[in-house]
């Protein structure tokens, strides 16, 4: 791990990694590594079984991924895009849990996002919800 | 799998958690006496995978068809939550250095239980 000068950088580019954003690089690190191998494992042995939410975590886990990617680098850009892909997660966990909960039968096996991820603690939800604020503070 | 080390993985992590989460709380880094509980968990987390690859080794496997892979995915998982998160607390000394290890600690206990869950043949969620 290489460490930048990011705090003293010219410019004042946005540091996000440091205080809060460690825990928040871990619990999206995590994410990104728990639905992308769920993904890759389920839609390499029975694809067949539930297309639609195997997609969507595998969806989900390029998401985290992105916002794991932005938060680590730092800077403007980076601030931008991850704010975009909270925004993208946000909606995400609230059309895929509202989803799983009218029509069930859309989802014969869970994802990251069913019931807005109550599996999960509703990590999914808060995670998008904390991220924003802290994109958006370190302006 | 060994039933007693599962669940002193899943509470001493869960203590761990509490323990750390209170210091961040507390507006504390991690202590010494932290790293020393941090040592201990992944001692048994490490004895647990020992124990796993003995069985595995053995001719032993988890119940239901494809999950061994799933297994061993967890295996190597548990005991690599503890280091990596102790490492980060090093470079961030304050609150949140301790926020992240009880994470940690907490993610390790629960794939710890998933773990359990994949031996007994769970392997689908």
């Amino acid at each position: 791990m290489s460490e930048a000068p990011t705090t003293a950088s010219p410019g004042g580019r946005p540091d996000l990694k440091h205080g809060p954003g460690r825990l928040l690089v871990l619990l999206y690190g995590i994410f990104a590594v728990g639905a992308a191998s769920r993904s890759l494992y389920q839609l390499s042995t029975r694809f067949d079984d539930a297309p639609v939410a195997y997609v969507l975590s595998a969806v989900a886990a390029v998401v985290y991924a992105a916002i794991t990617f932005c938060l680590v680098r730092g800077g403007e850009r980076a601030r931008r895009v991850g704010l975009v892909c909270c925004a993208v997660e946000l909606v995400g966990v609230l059309t895929v849990g509202t989803w799983s909960l009218v029509d069930p039968g859309a989802f014969p096996d869970a994802t990251v996002w069913s019931d807005y991820g109550i599996g999960y603690v509703f990590l999914p939800l808060i995670l998008p919800l904390t991220g924003l604020r802290w994109l958006r503070a370190a302006a | 799998m060994f039933t007693p080390l599962t669940v002193t993985v899943v509470v001493t992590g869960l203590l761990l958690a509490v323990w750390c989460g209170y210091a961040s709380f507390r507006d504390q880094p991690v202590k010494d006496w932290h790293y020393g509980g941090a040592a201990l968990v992944e001692l048994f987390a490490l004895a647990q995978a020992v124990v796993s690859t003995v069985a595995l080794a053995g001719g032993d496997r988890p119940a239901g068809d494809g999950s061994t892979v799933v297994f061993v995915c967890y295996l190597v998982a548990v005991p690599l939550c503890l280091p990596l998160t102790v490492v980060v607390s090093f470079t961030e000394r304050n609150r949140w250095g301790s926020a992240t290890v009880a994470v940690g600690a907490a993610v390790a206990a629960v794939l710890e239980l998933r773990l359990a869950d994949v031996w007994a043949g769970a392997a689908g969620v």
